[in-house]
């Protein structure tokens, strides 16, 4: 049914560390591998080895370079899947009812048998983050790997999606985001995190933690002890200084 | 937005045969016998034919049934409803008119009003879109419903009545552009809302998520011909408008007229749509830097 639940006991979702990220893709590809094995129908490639690849994927890495008004330039590597939106407009263009959100977890699906492929859910969505599979026609989207969480064949430390379980630095935190108390929603009350796009009313769960502040005034340059300057020159060349007069 | 061909051809000529199926069915013209079979054929081979064209950008056609089920919140969904009842009221007050030579006045009513509601729903699945801010605007059903009404007038051979709605449709297809021009601006999305890094500085892609295009850079970045615009918003307005608008006040009762006209009109409104098309800039874009 393509009419948005009104309550959800649960929301899960994502919390994605800006400060941490590394830009290593490895979420991309932990996701496609683990997509390309058992939910629904694979992430195809298109000419994966000629002069024009192209592919589907459920989550993506953009990196961006932040110029500030005062300071150096600074790189945000930036994670971008499904964000699971409480106002999900994917859902309710859907003519099929293919699209539809989860009640009990809020997890926004797919059901590829009832799936025609008119792409307007993917219009619909702002973050890009639904694709169509070129090979099958049915759009693609993250599932939250809801064949891993509830999966009881899988070890408990496993029981959480690709993406996250991969990433080595630890920049993406699974969790109920309804709950005050979950570790997901203190780091994001503690962090400030924030919505992507706001302004379009999607609501969205997934919360992303901003990039902890540098700049210019922070002492930054952990090696600047070691580095042995001497701010008046010794010796001979404190000699040849005074003698030739330096300004 | 990828102004795909299946999706032009659909808007245009199922507008259009919706458009003379609603002149028919008020009676502005009361053809019987092989003329009202000649006009009936016309609006459903272009309804039908228009509606048959959007299957073809479905991925999975084969379940097309299944958009009937989401009336209540899909705007496509809706539109399948509306077409299929406007379609099946409006042949059987076809076939009135084609073997008994009546018209059913009541019946023509209501499939002249599903008819329009057709063309208003078709519309509203782009107007609600408030990814995309050009069509996220209310001039959006009204070019849809002015362009069915003028070039079903011009089919319906109503000279006077096409020429006030074809300068209608000028105005409205104007309004849309100038409108649409500052709408994605009004929507405040910008690259830093997008990232939600404004309060960092200024935003700007450092490197693309993948180095070569995917299916979202395709169908909803698509930045290619937009230079031409201008050039193509005189050619939409003159070929849709302008010339056909000319033809039917100076030979109001030539038959010829009409078919230049109509033609005319319609190549000036494959113009307009795939502008609507090409001109529309997705939200999902910000991402990648572009628009």
């Amino acid at each position: 049914m393509t009419q948005l639940p009104t309550h959800t006991d649960k929301k899960l979702g994502l919390v994605i560390d800006l400060d941490i990220c590394v830009g290593c893709h490895a979420c991309v590809v932990a996701c496609k591998g683990w997509n390309d094995q058992g939910y629904g129908a694979p992430l195809s490639d298109q000419d994966p080895y000629g002069s024009n690849p192209a592919g589907t994927f459920l989550n993506r890495v953009h990196s961006y370079e932040i110029t500030q008004e005062n300071g150096p330039a600074q790189v945000v590597h930036f994670p971008k899947s499904c964000l699971h939106c409480d106002d999900a407009p994917c859902v309710t263009v859907c003519p099929t009812g293919a699209s539809y959100k989860r009640s009990e977890d809020g997890i926004v699906l797919v059901n590829e048998d009832a799936c025609i492929g008119c792409g307007l859910c993917a219009w619909a969505c702002p973050y890009g983050a639904r694709e169509m599979d070129q090979a099958a026609g049915i759009m693609k989207k993250c599932t939250l790997c809801v064949d891993r969480i509830y999966n009881e064949n899988l070890p408990e430390i496993d029981r959480e999606p690709a993406c996250v379980r991969t990433c080595p630095t630890g920049a993406r935190a699974f969790g109920d985001l309804s709950d005050p108390d979950s570790a997901v929603s203190r780091s994001v009350a503690e962090r400030g995190g924030f919505d992507l796009m706001p302004e379009l009313g999607t609501k969205p769960i997934n919360q992303y933690l901003p990039p902890r502040a540098k700049g210019l005034g922070q002492d930054i340059d952990v090696l600047a002890p070691l580095l042995d300057i001497q701010p008046e020159p010794t010796g001979i060349v404190g000699w040849l200084d005074k003698l030739l007069g330096k300004p | 937005m990828h102004p795909a061909p299946s999706v032009i051809i659909f808007t245009v000529l199922s507008g259009l045969g919706f458009g003379l199926l609603t002149y028919l069915g008020l009676g502005a013209i009361n053809p019987t016998g092989l003329a009202a079979f000649g006009f009936f054929t016309l609006a459903y081979g272009l309804a039908v034919g228009g509606l048959l064209a959007s299957t073809l950008h479905l991925g999975n056609p084969k379940k097309a049934l299944l958009a009937f089920t989401q009336w209540r919140t899909s705007w496509l969904s809706r539109e399948a409803w509306l077409s299929v009842l406007a379609l099946v009221l409006m042949g059987f007050y076809a076939l009135g008119a084609i073997f008994f030579g009546t018209h059913m006045r009541l019946l023509g009513a209501l499939g002249a009003a599903l008819s329009i509601a057709t063309v208003l729903s078709t519309s509203m699945i782009y107007a609600q879109l408030k990814t995309v801010p050009r069509w996220n605007q209310w001039p959006t059903p009204l070019l849809f419903l002015v362009f069915a009404l003028s070039g079903g007038a011009i089919l319906a051979a109503q000279p006077y009545i096409a020429f006030i709605l074809l300068l209608i449709t000028g105005i409205v297809l104007l309004l849309h552009w100038l409108n649409g021009d500052g709408r994605f601006a009004a929507t405040g999305s910008t690259m830093e809302t997008a990232t939600g890094l404004g309060h960092i500085g200024k935003v700007r892609l450092l490197e693309p998520p993948h180095t070569g295009t995917n299916y979202l850079m395709k169908e909803m970045v698509y930045v290619v011909g937009r230079k031409h615009a201008l050039r193509l918003r005189l050619i939409a307005l003159s070929l849709a408008v302008v010339l056909p608008a000319l033809i039917l006040l100076a030979f109001p009762s030539s038959h010829f007229a009409i078919v230049v006209a109509i033609l005319s009109h319609l190549v000036g409104a494959f113009a307009a749509r795939w502008l609507f098309f090409a001109e529309a800039e997705h939200v999902v874009g910000l991402y990648y830097g572009k628009r």
